[in-house]
């Protein structure tokens, strides 16, 4: 068992616009004007923006330690590898893992993918015998949410498809609601895995993990977490959720692209097949076959993502010491602030919990007789960045009735003032293209 | 480049008249044959089904179908007005020169003799995101034309 990390038990005090505005300073790209107002970033939910702590861990690493690792005994090797497994460890304290439990991937889709793709060779003639808890056939039964990114659908539907194996999707209600009573009768003894997101990038909900782990649980189905918009804004903590697998996307999380996480249990991890093969990640090779490596190197053919994942342990270290209670504390009140001030504009609908409900930093919205991409057009004209479209969630926009909204989202550097500019802007809209 | 550039008073108003919209119930008109696109942008999930109709070797009808951005909508709108009577190769060339402007980033001037309210969609050119949004019914009226000319 792992102690719950350190940065998980501050106080939850929320940040305030003083403490965001000093916060503000380490980020360098926000101070700047686009069409000749403020920058105003609201776009963190698509890709959060990096501290200079980040960017400077990656050029450090480049003009100090750059070297391949896990090879070579020369000194710049050995050093890179230290810093490559130094973030490991610090990356998965921050999500409450072990070193050995956290793979690094591209992004989340990519850990999807290795999911999938690994259960797809457990599922082929020949697999290890210690993979058969993986494998599926006919029969079987994957089980997804209606408000899944497509990451977390596709990847499912393409294994169900390979296998024979059927996929179902626990629907949601007219607020946006995972609907738990369907979600009893869906997931039963033919559930083999259960699939869904912690906190969804349109609606804002946060699921409920205990209950659709129980679920699970009971009938022997694994457990995937799509971590993507909770691991930047609220304490992470995968052992204490009890989940099997969980994914999550650096860029989300103030570290550069390219690089993400996953984390399984060991001892699955362990038995899983691998999905990537290649260097690295063998043990003995003849040019008949070969044996592999224990997790997480099972899962990191060729030469892997070292800079990035340096980056990634200073964008976590910035986010442990900033605090994530705090962060998710104020986000929540900017979450709130936005749907309040939305809910007041005629013509607006929310999307999601409405006002006083939880969500997390963020709202998607439509906006009567304007589309999605005008709008995003509009609030641009007036430096205000926000997401357009269906956010990679077009089974869920289909069953709001909608093809596209807009959408903002909020992170730890944004202030009052952002939220307030942007509602401001939102309330010009629909006289602006006379709806 | 401001707002007002890119939503000009023609767009904002094509964009409500969306004049050629509508496909159900209408039938291609008599003696003419017909071709039909669907176009899908999958960045926003907006689609779009254009139909033409030739008779004569001239375009006798276009019309369309979709939901989309005022951007889309209008240039369809518009698309509708200055297809109707035209050669195919009229047609032609004028997709190929709004086309060139559209993709230009800027650099090539929409002429208002060839593209008429068509020119007022230059602005876009420079808003790299909005650019498939303005040549989605174009792309499908192209597709579409060519399928009339084969039947």
């Amino acid at each position: 068992m792992v102690a719950t990390p350190a940065h998980l038990l501050r106080s939850a005090q929320a940040l305030g616009n003083e403490e965001v505005l000093r916060i503000r300073n380490d980020f360098p790209i926000l101070h700047q004007s686009v069409n000749g107002r403020p920058l105003v970033y609201l776009d963190s939910g698509a890709t959060s923006q990096n501290p200079l702590s980040v960017l400077e861990a990656e050029q450090e690493f480049y003009e100090q330690r750059n070297s391949a690792v896990h090879r070579g005994a020369h000194h710049l090797a050995v050093e890179a590898t230290e810093a490559f497994e130094d973030a490991r460890e610090t990356v998965a304290g921050f999500i409450g893992a072990e070193a050995e439990e956290l793979v690094w991937t591209s992004n989340a889709t990519e850990g999807l993918n290795l999911l999938s793709y690994s259960f797809l060779n457990a599922s082929l003639p020949g697999a290890a015998p210690e993979s058969a808890r993986f494998s599926l056939c006919a029969g079987d039964e994957l089980v997804v949410t209606e408000m899944e990114h497509h990451a977390n659908l596709i990847p499912w539907q393409q294994l169900a498809e390979r296998t024979g194996a059927t996929l179902k999707f626990i629907p949601v209600d007219d607020d946006g609601a995972l609907d738990l009573e369907a979600a009893g009768r869906i997931i039963g003894s033919r559930t083999r895995v259960l699939a869904f997101t912690h906190a969804s990038n349109v609606l804002g909900t946060i699921n409920p993990v205990t209950t659709l782990v129980g679920l699970a649980r009971a009938v022997g189905a694994l457990v995937v977490l799509d971590a993507c918009q909770s691991a930047p804004h609220l304490p992470l903590d995968v052992k204490a959720l009890d989940v099997d697998f969980a994914v999550f996307s650096g860029h989300k999380m103030l570290a550069p692209t390219g690089i993400g996480g996953l984390y399984g249990r060991a001892e699955l991890l362990n038995a899983m097949p691998p999905f990537l093969t290649g260097g690295s990640m063998i043990t003995t090779v003849t040019m008949e076959r070969a044996g592999f490596l224990p997790s997480p190197q099972r899962f990191e053919a060729g030469t892997q993502r070292i800079s990035q994942a340096v980056a990634f342990a200073a964008a976590t270290n910035y986010l442990s010491e900033t605090g994530l209670s705090r962060i998710h504390a104020w986000e929540s009140e900017l979450g709130q602030r936005l749907v309040e001030g939305l809910e007041a504009i005629p013509g607006i609908r929310v999307l999601g919990p409405a006002a006083g409900q939880e969500r997390i930093g963020l709202a998607a919205f439509d906006v009567a007789g304007v589309h999605a991409h005008d709008v995003g057009q509009f609030l641009d004209s007036r430096g205000i960045a926000v997401r357009v479209g269906h956010h990679c969630a077009q089974p869920l926009h289909r069953r709001l009735g909608l093809t596209a909204s807009t959408r903002a989202s909020t992170y730890l550097y944004n202030t009052t003032d952002d939220v307030d500019a942007f509602l401001d802007a939102v309330a010009g809209v629909r006289g602006y293209f006379q709806a | 480049m401001s707002l007002d550039q890119l939503y000009q008073q023609i767009i904002l108003e094509h964009s409500k008249a969306r004049h050629g919209a509508g496909l159900a119930g209408t039938s291609v008109p008599g003696g003419a044959s017909s071709g039909q696109s669907h176009q899908l942008n999958p960045v926003c999930g907006d689609e779009i089904t254009v139909r033409v109709s030739v008779a004569d070797g001239k375009v006798s009808e276009l019309r369309w179908d979709g939901d989309g951005c005022s951007i889309s909508m209008a240039s369809a709108s518009v698309l509708s007005d200055l297809a109707e009577g035209m050669t195919a190769e009229e047609l032609r060339t004028v997709i190929d020169s709004f086309r060139e402007v559209l993709r230009s980033r800027g650099k090539v001037a929409a002429d208002p003799d060839v593209l008429g309210d068509a020119a007022a969609f230059e602005g876009v050119a420079r808003y790299a995101a909005r650019v498939k949004c303005a040549m989605l019914s174009w792309v499908a009226a192209e597709d579409a034309l060519g399928q009339a000319l084969a039947n």
